[in-house]
């Protein structure tokens, strides 16, 4: 079985707000879930299955479906981290293929910013009961060291500069110029990054996406449903998701569970990364986005940087037009989990509703990919292909 | 002796771990060989992640080993480095560069174990540049 043309993007959504000091946490999943199902043109009572993670206030999906008043037939509270929800779109298409619910909403909300958390870089006890905690918890392990310890392997291997990365910022920072919500709109050099001041070796503070309040929504249906919806629907031709580990102390910190979920999206989708108008590829650090696009095909592994290098990332610049909202290095990292809005700018772009600075031409098949945890070592991934329907 | 920097922290152990805790008290890094298929591997478990077998039992590592990356971080009061370090038995751990230039650091830098007492019974293994 394959979910291959069986669910719809109906809906989609994403939280104006950067800094919600004034709004609760349950209140942004419903302000989302609202929203997403506004631009469906669906209502609450439509939902009959309802997806979150981590990011999910309380009992998580239990909370929230009584928070929101929610009468549903399925839930998924599936937690990869960041990749969490692209991952809940091919399990909601699934359940959708297999008869088990027509009208999925998915919501992810957070206020990281509002409570003042440093993201980054505050080492973050997850509790004795965390098998690895005893074992990273008491070194100061922090986010930005361990994807800077992926970093600097993938230079170590590879050749790959600072520079190189700092194009994938700049490239974020040229979209995120059009943008009227994003968190930075200053257009950014390879020299504005290179020189701005060093978090962990190699990362710099530009190297780092935002951290910002916020969310966003999804609302999945089945075929039927979709053609009876005025708004223009985007199709869900793949999905692939494979958490990857340092399986007993086997380290390889230079590519991701990427290089297991694109081929089974690209399989399923039946398209090749060549094939690709738009990629949304998850952006918490340069360095993420770098080895993403390796693993899902479109270079060679190691090839990253050359690939991304001299605005190859840049919408009617360059050949593989990224995050053209400003993605997580300069939009939005909403929860400071940016699975999500990379799928939202990706339906944006399939429905040509992106910035007009920033639309691609003629977009027809995207790619949208989600990262969680730590990069290369206790890590999710996801990835789904999405497709323009011109029905 | 190095004491421990204000990134670190006494671990929380529990009753599967206690072994290894314990024995980094007496200067002693304790891995976990699989009687099954014979690899070791780290973080301990008493159940094999590479053939499930339960006849798991501690072995003593040389605490030599190799950095596989590292990270000095910057941004803090008190710059430290952050490594995974390969050891000679195989497994790879997360730790500490300790005693050492933090500029002079290097991947594939030879390093050997050092234990910095939390104060609460146990330490920390830590590694410093091999001499």
């Amino acid at each position: 079985m394959s979910i291959r043309n069986k669910a719809y993007i109906a809906g989609a959504y994403e939280h104006p707000t950067r800094h919600a000091i004034d709004k609760s946490t349950a209140q942004l999943h419903a302000e989302v879930a609202k929203g997403a199902l506004e631009d469906a043109g669906l209502t609450k009572d439509d939902v009959d299955a309802y997806y979150c993670a981590g990011d999910a206030p309380g009992l998580g999906g239990l909370s929230m479906v009584e928070y929101m008043g929610l009468q549903v037939q399925h839930i998924d509270t599936t937690e990869t981290g960041g990749s969490s929800y692209v991952a809940h779109i091919g399990h909601a298409a699934a359940a959708i293929a297999a008869g088990k619910c027509n009208v999925a909403l998915i919501t992810l909300a957070g206020r990281p910013k509002a409570e003042g958390m440093a993201t980054g870089t505050k080492p973050r006890n997850w509790g004795g009961d965390a098998p690895d905690n005893s074992f990273e918890f008491p070194y100061g392990s922090t986010v930005t060291n361990n994807y800077a310890m992926a970093a600097m392997r993938h230079m170590h291997e590879f050749g790959t500069t600072s520079e190189q990365l700092a194009w994938i910022k700049v490239a974020a920072s040229h979209h995120a110029q059009h943008n009227e919500r994003a968190a930075i709109r200053k257009v950014l050099t390879v020299e504005d990054v290179v020189n701005s001041p060093m978090i962990a070796d190699p990362l710099h503070r530009m190297d780092c996406c935002v951290i910002t309040d916020g969310g966003g929504a999804l609302v999945i249906v089945s075929p039927e449903i979709a053609k009876k919806l005025e708004r223009k629907c985007v199709r869900i031709l793949g999905h692939g998701e494979a958490p990857k580990t340092r399986i007993g102390g086997q380290i390889d910190l230079t590519y991701t569970g990427a290089k297991w979920s694109g081929p089974k999206a690209f399989e399923e989708a039946k398209v090749t990364p060549a094939d690709i108008d738009y990629a949304s590829i998850y952006d918490s650090f340069t360095i993420t986005v770098l080895e993403t696009l390796e693993d899902l095909g479109f270079c060679e592994k190691g090839q990253g940087g050359k690939f991304v290098a001299d605005g190859n990332l840049i919408s009617g610049v360059g050949k593989l037009p990224f995050n053209t909202d400003g993605g997580g290095l300069c939009n939005n990292h909403p929860a400071n989990r940016g699975g999500m809005t990379k799928v939202l700018e990706a339906v944006r772009q399939l429905r040509g509703e992106a910035h007009p600075m920033v639309q691609v031409a003629n977009c027809k098949l995207a790619v949208a990919h989600g990262t969680g945890g730590s990069l290369g070592t206790r890590m999710g991934s996801a990835t789904v292909i999405l497709e323009r329907d011109d029905a | 002796m190095s004491q421990l920097g204000p990134h670190n922290s006494a671990p929380e152990s529990n009753v599967e771990i206690q072994p290894f805790w314990d024995a980094t008290a007496e200067g002693k890094l304790l891995l976990k060989k699989c009687n099954g298929c014979g690899k070791i591997h780290y973080y301990p478990r008493t159940i094999c992640p590479f053939c499930f077998s339960d006849d798991t039992v501690w072995v003593e590592a040389s605490g030599k080993g190799t950095i596989y990356s590292y990270s000095v971080i910057r941004r803090v009061e008190v710059p430290y480095v952050m490594a995974y370090v390969t050891l000679e038995e195989g497994p790879t751990m997360m730790t500490n560069i300790i005693d050492c230039d933090m500029d002079s650091v290097r991947i594939d830098m030879p390093v050997t174990v050092s234990f910095v007492d939390t104060g609460e019974g146990n330490a920390l293994p830590m590694f410093t540049p091999a001499t």
